[in-house]
C-alpha cells in the first residue's frame, strides 16, 4: 500500500552508522550473524544493545569471523530467516568466497559495507577498495552519500533482495568515518510505516519446512553450472525496473526523492564530475559556487553501481564539453591504472554508441586522505583544458596526491 | 551414569533412508553407512549441512539429490557455522510464530577430517562456544579424499599420502595426528564421542545422546576408505574394527553433566589389545612401515599409541572418582 502524501519523518542527529542500526532495528531482522571491524563496529554495536534490550526478535550471531558471518547469514537465510549482516574493508575481504555462494544460492541477504581501504598498508580510513573489489560478486550494490541516504538505501535494499523475481543479495555501502562516524540530521520514518513498507518475507522454500525438503548448494557440473549463472547474470541485469519501482514507492513515502542518478546542474552543464558517495556532497558544494559565478558545472552521483545504469549514464554525459570522473579505488593493472567507475562508465559510452566525449579520470581520497574543495575546482578548470586542447594521452590523474 | 539407551535393529530395518540409495559414494566407503546410523538414532526431523567433500558431491549430483531430508552445503571450511545459521532461523522463526512452539527439528553438520581438523577448525569451535544446539560429526578417513589423498591433520604418522609421499629419504606422513576428539571436550560442550561404524550399537547410542544434549555435541567417527586407504571395498568395516581392537582409535565418550563434573568413559576395551601392526598390515598406505629400516618408526608409533591408551584409561578412572 503507497501512502497519499509523504508520512513525516522524525528527524534526529545520528552518525552514518548508527542511521543503519537504526534501519535494521525498524526492519527487525530474524537473524544478525556479524562481527566487529572499524568502522563498521558501530553498526552491529548498536544493534546488539536492541537485541540485549528486547527491542528485536532478531537472533544476534556473534560469529568469530568476516567469514563466519556470512556463512552463518547463507544458513539462515536458506532457512527462510529475513538476514542483515554488516562489515568493512579485510572483513569483506575474508567474506570474499561467501560473498560469490550467497549471490549465487540467490540468497536475499542485506549487507552494509561502511567502506575502508584495503590492506596492505593497513588503513583504517575511508575508499572504495573493498566494494569495488565485490563488484563483480554477484551482489546489487548501492552507494550512500550521507546517513540519511544510508538510512534510506537500507530500507529500500530488504525490499529489492527479497523481490521474488531478484532473490539477490544487496550491499548498502556509506562512506567510513566521512559518514559513518559523521553526525548529521536524519529523519527516520514511523517504526510501523517501516514495517508496512518491508513487509514480511515468504521464501518459496526453507531448510526448516521440515515437511517438504529441498536441497540447497547442490554440486553442479559442466552439464548445468553454465546455465545457472546465465540465470543469476540475467535477473541482475533485469534488476534496474525493480530498484526503480522500489525507490519510487519509498521517495512517495518518505518524501524524499530516489533517483538512480543524483543530478545537480545537469540541465545546461557542459563540465560534469561523476562521483559516489560523500564526495559528491562537496563537488555539489563547489559546483553551486562556480554555477553562481556563470560557470556552466555539474554533478552526477550514481546511487546503483551494480547492476550499472549504463544506458541512463551514457544518456547523462552524452553531448558535454568533458566529464571527469572521480574513482576511489584503483583497478590494478587497468589501463593507466584506472579506476573501476572510470572503466564501466567507458563501456557504457562504448555500447550505447556514445562516441568522442572527452573524459578523464581522477583518483581520489584513498586510505581517507582529504578530498577538499580545491580539488574538485582544480579538476573542473581541468575539464576547460581538457575540453579545448584534449587530455594529452593523460586519462588518469590524481586529487591531493603528493608527487615528487 | 546415563542411562542405557537402547538400539533397535527392527525399528532401523523399518525406517526409511534419510540418505536414499543410488548415490555416487564408492564402493566400500564408510560414509554412507556411518550417515544412515546416526539418521536412524533419531526420530525427529532433521536439518543437515555438509561440507564440501565426498559425502557432498556425490550426493548431489544436480539435479539429483540423495537426501530426503532438508540438506545445504555452502562451502568446505563452514558446514559447523552454515547450520549455526539455520539454528539461528529456527530460533528467531519459533520465537516470530512463523514455526509452531511444539516443532522440534534438530540440526546437523557433517564434515571430513579436512574440514574439521584443518580448514573448518576455527568454524567449528566459534559455534561450539556460542553453543549452538547441533551435533557436529567427523566422517573421519584421515586425508583429503576428495582431492585425491592428501595429507591432513587427522593423517597418522607414518602414512603415505600424495602429498605425504614414502620417498628415498622421508617415509610418510612425518607428524602425528592432531588430537581432535580431545580439543573438541576441552570446548567443555555436554557430549563429545569418538565412534566407529563396525560398531553400530556404539555409533548409533553415541548419536542418540549428541542429539539429546542440551547445547552442541561432537562425534568423531573412523571412516575407512578403501580408495585413500588401499584395503578391498569389502573390508571396510573389518578395517574399523581392527583399529578398535589395536587401539589405535579408541571408543569413547566424554559427557559434561554441566555440573562441574566431566565423565571419561572408554566404551570398548579389547580382551586383548592387538599390536598396532595388526592394523598397519591391512592398508596398502603404511605398506613402507614394515621395511626393516622403518622398524624403529613402527616401535615409535606402537609406543605413542600405548600412551594415549593409558591416558585415556587413567582419564576414566579419574572421572569416575
Amino acid at each position: 500500500m503507497v501512502a497519499l502524501k509523504p508520512t513525516p519523518s522524525k528527524y534526529m542527529p545520528l552518525d552514518g552508522a548508527n542511521s543503519v542500526s537504526q534501519a535494521m532495528r525498524q526492519i527487525d531482522p530474524d537473524v544478525v550473524a556479524a562481527y566487529p571491524i572499524t568502522p563498521q563496529t558501530a553498526v552491529v554495536q548498536n544493534f546488539s544493545q536492541y537485541v540485549a534490550d528486547g527491542i528485536v526478535h532478531t537472533e544476534f550471531v556473534p560469529v568469530e569471523s568476516e567469514h563466519a558471518a556470512m556463512s552463518a547469514c547463507v544458513g539462515a537465510s536458506a532457512a527462510g530467516a529475513r538476514v542483515m549482516t554488516a562489515t568493512s574493508a579485510n572483513g569483506l575481504a575474508l567474506m570474499w568466497e561467501m560473498l560469490y555462494i550467497a549471490s549465487g544460492m540467490r540468497l536475499p541477504i542485506v549487507l552494509t559495507v561502511v567502506n575502508r581501504a584495503l590492506s596492505s598498508p593497513l588503513n583504517i580510513h575511508c575508499d572504495h577498495s573493498d566494494s569495488m573489489g565485490a563488484r563483480d560478486s554477484g551482489w546489487i550494490q548501492l552507494y550512500a552519500e550521507t546517513g540519511q541516504e544510508a538510512y534510506d538505501n537500507t530500507l529500500q535494499a530488504m525490499r529489492i533482495a527479497e523481490h521474488p523475481d531478484l532473490l539477490t543479495p544487496v550491499m548498502s555501502c556509506q562512506d567510513g568515518f566521512i559518514t559513518g562516524h559523521g553526525v548529521e540530521r536524519v529523519g527516520l520514518l514511523p517504526d510501523d510505516v517501516v514495517k508496512e513498507f518491508v513487509g514480511c518475507y515468504s521464501p518459496k522454500a526453507s531448510l526448516l519446512d521440515v515437511d517438504n525438503p529441498t536441497t540447497m548448494g547442490a554440486w553442479d557440473f559442466t552439464d548445468y553450472y553454465f546455465e545457472h549463472k546465465r540465470q543469476q547474470s540475467e535477473a541482475i541485469n533485469n534488476a534496474m525496473p525493480i530498484i526503480e519501482a522500489v525507490s519510487d514507492e519509498y521517495a512517495k513515502l518518505s518524501g524524499r526523492p530516489q533517483p538512480i542518478l543524483d543530478m545537480y546542474g545537469m540541465d545546461d552543464a557542459e563540465y560534469v564530475i561523476v562521483v559516489l558517495s560523500s564526495t559528491a556532497g562537496t563537488s555539489r558544494a563547489v559546483a553551486r559556487e562556480l554555477r553562481a559565478k556563470g560557470q556552466k558545472v555539474g554533478v552526477l552521483k550514481p546511487r546503483v553501481f551494480r547492476p550499472f545504469p549504463s544506458a541512463q549514464i551514457a544518456e547523462a554525459l552524452k553531448g558535454r564539453k568533458a566529464v571527469a570522473v572521480l574513482d576511489r579505488a584503483i583497478s590494478f593493472g587497468a589501463p593507466q591504472g584506472m579506476g573501476p567507475l572510470f572503466t564501466e562508465i567507458t563501456s557504457a559510452l562504448y555500447n550505447e554508441g556514445v562516441s568522442g566525449l572527452k573524459i578523464v579520470n581522477y583518483i581520489y581520497g584513498l586510505g581517507g586522505r582529504d578530498t577538499l574543495p580545491a580539488h574538485i575546482e582544480s579538476a573542473y578548470a581541468d575539464l576547460e583544458q581538457v575540453s579545448d586542447a584534449g587530455d594529452g594521452g593523460r586519462k588518469v590523474r590524481y586529487l591531493g596526491l603528493r608527487e615528487a | 551414569m546415563a542411562e542405557r539407551i537402547r538400539v533397535n535393529l527392527r525399528d532401523i530395518i523399518n525406517n526409511e533412508d534419510r540418505l536414499a540409495p543410488g548415490h555416487r559414494l564408492c564402493a566400500g566407503c564408510a560414509e554412507p553407512t556411518v550417515v544412515r546410523q546416526i539418521l536412524h538414532a533419531i526420530d525427529e526431523p532433521v536439518v543437515i549441512a555438509t561440507a564440501t567433500g565426498c559425502m557432498e558431491v556425490s550426493t548431489t549430483v544436480y539435479p539429483f539429490t540423495a537426501w530426503r531430508t532438508p540438506w545445504v552445503h555452502s562451502a568446505f571450511e563452514n558446514a559447523a557455522t552454515t547450520i549455526s545459521g539455520v539454528e539461528a532461523a529456527y530460533k528467531a522463526l519459533q520465537r516470530a510464530g512463523k514455526i509452531p512452539e511444539d516443532q522440534v527439528i534438530k540440526f546437523l553438520a557433517i564434515g571430513g577430517d579436512g574440514a574439521s581438523y584443518d580448514i573448518g577448525f576455527q568454524f567449528i569451535s566459534g559455534a561450539l562456544e556460542r553453543g549452538h544446539k547441533f551435533v557436529y560429526v567427523c566422517l573421519n578417513n584421515e586425508a583429503y579424499m576428495n582431492t585425491g589423498i592428501q595429507r591432513s591433520g587427522a593423517t597418522p604418522r607414518g602414512a603415505h599420502t600424495t602429498t605425504s609421499p614414502v620417498g628415498e629419504v622421508i617415509q610418510g606422513k612425518t607428524q602425528w595426528r592432531k588430537p581432535f576428539t580431545k580439543i573438541m571436550a576441552a570446548h567443555d560442550i555436554p557430549y563429545v564421542a569418538q565412534t566407529s561404524p563396525h560398531n553400530y550399537r556404539d555409533l548409533m547410542m553415541k548419536a542418540k545422546k549428541a542429539f539429546a544434549a542440551d547445547g552442541p555435541a561432537v562425534l568423531n567417527v573412523l571412516a575407512p576408505c578403501p580408495r585413500g586407504w588401499r584395503h578391498g571395498s569389502d573390508e571396510t568395516m573389518s578395517v574399523a574394527k581392527l583399529a578398535a581392537d589395536t587401539c589405535y582409535w579408541p571408543l569413547y565418550e566424554v559427557e559434561n553433566g554441566g555440573d562441574g563434573h566431566i565423565a571419561t568413559t572408554v566404551n570398548y576395551k579389547p580382551r586383548e589389545k592387538l599390536p598396532v601392526s595388526e592394523w598397519f598390515k591391512t592398508q596398502g598406505r603404511f605398506r613402507h612401515l614394515f621395511r626393516p629400516a622403518n622398524a624403529g618408526l613402527l616401535e615409535e608409533i606402537q609406543a605413542k599409541i600405548d600412551q594415549e591408551w593409558e591416558q585415556l584409561l587413567k582419564d576414566e578412572a579419574c572421572s569416575a572418582q
